[in-house]
């Protein structure tokens, strides 16, 4: 818990609530007849509601990106390096607006919330949600708060998916979008590697075919694996050789399976059982989808620049040396397509050995040219009356 | 930053029709891509290798790619720009001639800046059995980025074996000043030099 909050942190923080009642039709051809949003908004909207800025969430995120829910909370939101007073994302100048996306399990309508018509969790009936039908949900949400454009959209690896279906759903409504450590589509090893999570979770006899709440129990194995598997492609070959190399918890062979020998077994150990405290299998099965289906192009004969010609958002894209889940070779594939059009966009290619997490930590050259652009960003929507 | 702006940035703008699409390699803070943005309203980007210089190009509103010219360009298609333009870079690439024809694929047109070897100090220099130490090439032989220095006439062979036309010439010295005997006799007189060219078979 913090003792003592930062002076550039946006300090507490107290999520809110928004419900929708008009339907929202999905990508799979089901309708969500209600549903509701939970978010958290840091810093003033100004007169002219020029100022706001959308974080999307990755993976395994929340809407809960900066600041602190209490004074007993042990970490700060999933994105305080980048969200506060005077950081790149500075909510002197900005609205920052984060939510839970549909099918999350921190508070948005999803597999673990309860389906009214049934009154039992929706577990495996909640439909399967696409980027599109996340950004539909936002841009409802962006309505409610009385945001016509949003001044950037941001976003890392799954976010950063989002912020570039924004660009191109609702070309009108986004100024910028920040798209860092993504891709314009799984490859087939991403493909691949999502699975391998997914059959850890549907395999595991107390997953009850998604219907395990109704027996007490979660996926814990499974979910616990799929985490494991996730941190691996996280974290760059360097990183953990940096990390843990091959040191061993006692420092001697146990010759034996019984317990995690080396550190990074017990490292992943140790990520696995967090996660499972906090996070839902349905919902981690979900999100894999949402990445695997995720691809723009294939709308306009697999050309992404096709895909991309309506966009009218400016664009800053950023990839990481050593991300192979997402490697520079992906985010340059968005570039070459938004330089085929004469888009507006910038690139920066970090060189940082922290693999596909390098998105949310304090690289010095990562957060001074992401702070940079928000500068620029912030002087264009306060001129803007 | 007018005031700051190089010379030869200053005879490039002339070079450069208002409007146009520009890619500038090696473009350092983007000095010349603002002047020539504020000045004759053209498109591009940059591409830069340098984090600082990136920070700088984004925060000057420059639109920057983080690039690494040894690499290659294939992220760029053929004669995606009007101008492709490199000051003082082609000098400290791995393989000028493969860079040259290159840019020359992805730009109609070519700019080219560098420092002319054959300049008579340079020569001067080496006759009495030291490296040239000048304003034009202002490192010692063992820190010096130039790892591909050429004469002008080194280079306009170049041109001529790779099928490039040369549209324009000028040379100067490091103040961008220009005389009539660095005309009459650029291979000896001139520093640095500019040329405009375009790949004549295509």
């Amino acid at each position: 818990m913090p003792e003592k909050i930062a002076d550039d942190s946006v300090g507490l923080v107290t999520p809110q609530r928004q419900r929708f009642t008009e339907a929202l039709h999905l990508d799979c051809g089901r309708d969500l007849p209600e549903y509701e949003i939970i978010y958290e908004t840091y810093g003033q909207l100004n007169a002219q509601a020029s100022n706001a800025i959308l974080i999307c969430h990755a993976l395994s995120g929340d809407h809960h990106a900066a600041g602190y829910h209490s004074m007993d909370e042990r970490k700060p939101g999933w994105w305080e390096n980048c969200i506060g007073p005077g950081k790149a994302i500075d909510t002197h100048r900005f609205f920052v607006v984060s939510l839970n996306n549909l099918g999350g399990c921190k508070g948005s309508t999803g597999p673990n919330t309860i389906n009214p018509e049934t009154n039992k969790p929706y577990g495996p009936d909640f439909p399967i949600v696409t980027v599109r039908d996340w950004v539909e949900s936002q841009a409802r949400l962006a309505k409610t708060l009385g945001i016509e454009q949003w001044a950037a959209v941001i976003g890392g690896s799954l976010g950063g998916m989002q912020a570039l279906q924004w660009s191109l759903q609702y070309p009108d409504k986004v100024r910028h979008a920040v798209v860092i450590a993504a891709a314009p589509k799984l490859s087939a090893q991403n493909i691949a590697f999502n699975e391998v999570a997914r059959q850890a979770i549907l395999s595991d006899p107390d997953f009850h075919a998604g219907h395990y709440y109704e027996h007490q129990v979660v996926p814990r194995r499974g979910l616990i694996l799929a985490r494991m598997l996730g941190h691996i492609t996280y974290l760059s070959d360097d990183a953990m050789r940096a990390k843990f190399g091959r040191e061993l918890r006692e420092g001697t062979l146990n010759f034996g399976f019984d317990e995690a020998e080396f550190q990074v077994e017990s490292y992943l150990h140790y990520q696995g059982r967090s996660f499972v405290d906090r996070f839902d299998g349905n919902t981690y099965l979900l999100m894999t989808k949402a990445l695997d289906y995720f691809d723009p192009a294939s709308l306009h004969e697999h050309d992404l620049a096709r895909a991309l010609a309506h966009v009218t958002a400016k664009f800053l894209v950023i990839s990481f040396t050593s991300d192979w889940r997402f490697s520079s070779a992906r985010s340059r594939e968005i570039v070459q397509a938004l330089l085929h059009d004469r888009k507006t966009v910038s690139y920066m290619e970090v060189n940082a050995n922290q693999g596909h997490d390098a998105f949310l930590l304090n690289i010095p050259q990562y957060i001074n040219g992401f702070k940079a652009y928000m500068e620029h960003v912030a002087a264009e929507v306060n001129n803007d009356v | 930053m007018m005031s700051k702006l190089r010379t030869d940035l200053a005879l490039l703008t002339e070079w450069i029709e208002p409007h146009s699409h520009v890619l500038d390699l090696g473009c350092g803070e983007g000095t010349l891509l603002v002047h020539l943005r504020e000045n004759s309203h053209i498109t591009g980007y940059g591409l830069e290798i340098d984090d600082d210089n990136i920070t700088q190009c984004i925060r000057a509103g420059v639109n920057v790619i983080q690039t690494d010219l040894d690499k290659g360009l294939s992220d760029f298609e053929a004669d995606a720009f009007d101008y492709v333009v490199m000051t003082q870079t082609l000098q400290a690439i791995r393989r000028p001639d493969k860079l040259l024809q290159e840019i020359l694929r992805i730009g109609r047109e070519v700019i080219v800046t560098l420092p002319n070897f054959g300049h008579w100090r340079a020569r001067l220099s080496l006759a009495l059995g030291r490296m040239p130490y000048s304003r034009a090439l202002p490192h010692h032989w063992y820190d010096t980025p130039n790892i591909h220095l050429c004469t002008l006439d080194d280079f306009e062979q170049l041109c001529d074996l790779l099928n490039i036309e040369i549209l324009q010439r000028a040379v100067a010295d490091p103040d961008h000043q220009t005389s009539g005997i660095m005309r009459l006799l650029p291979n000896l007189m001139g520093e640095i030099a500019l040329y405009r060219l375009k790949n004549s078979v295509k």
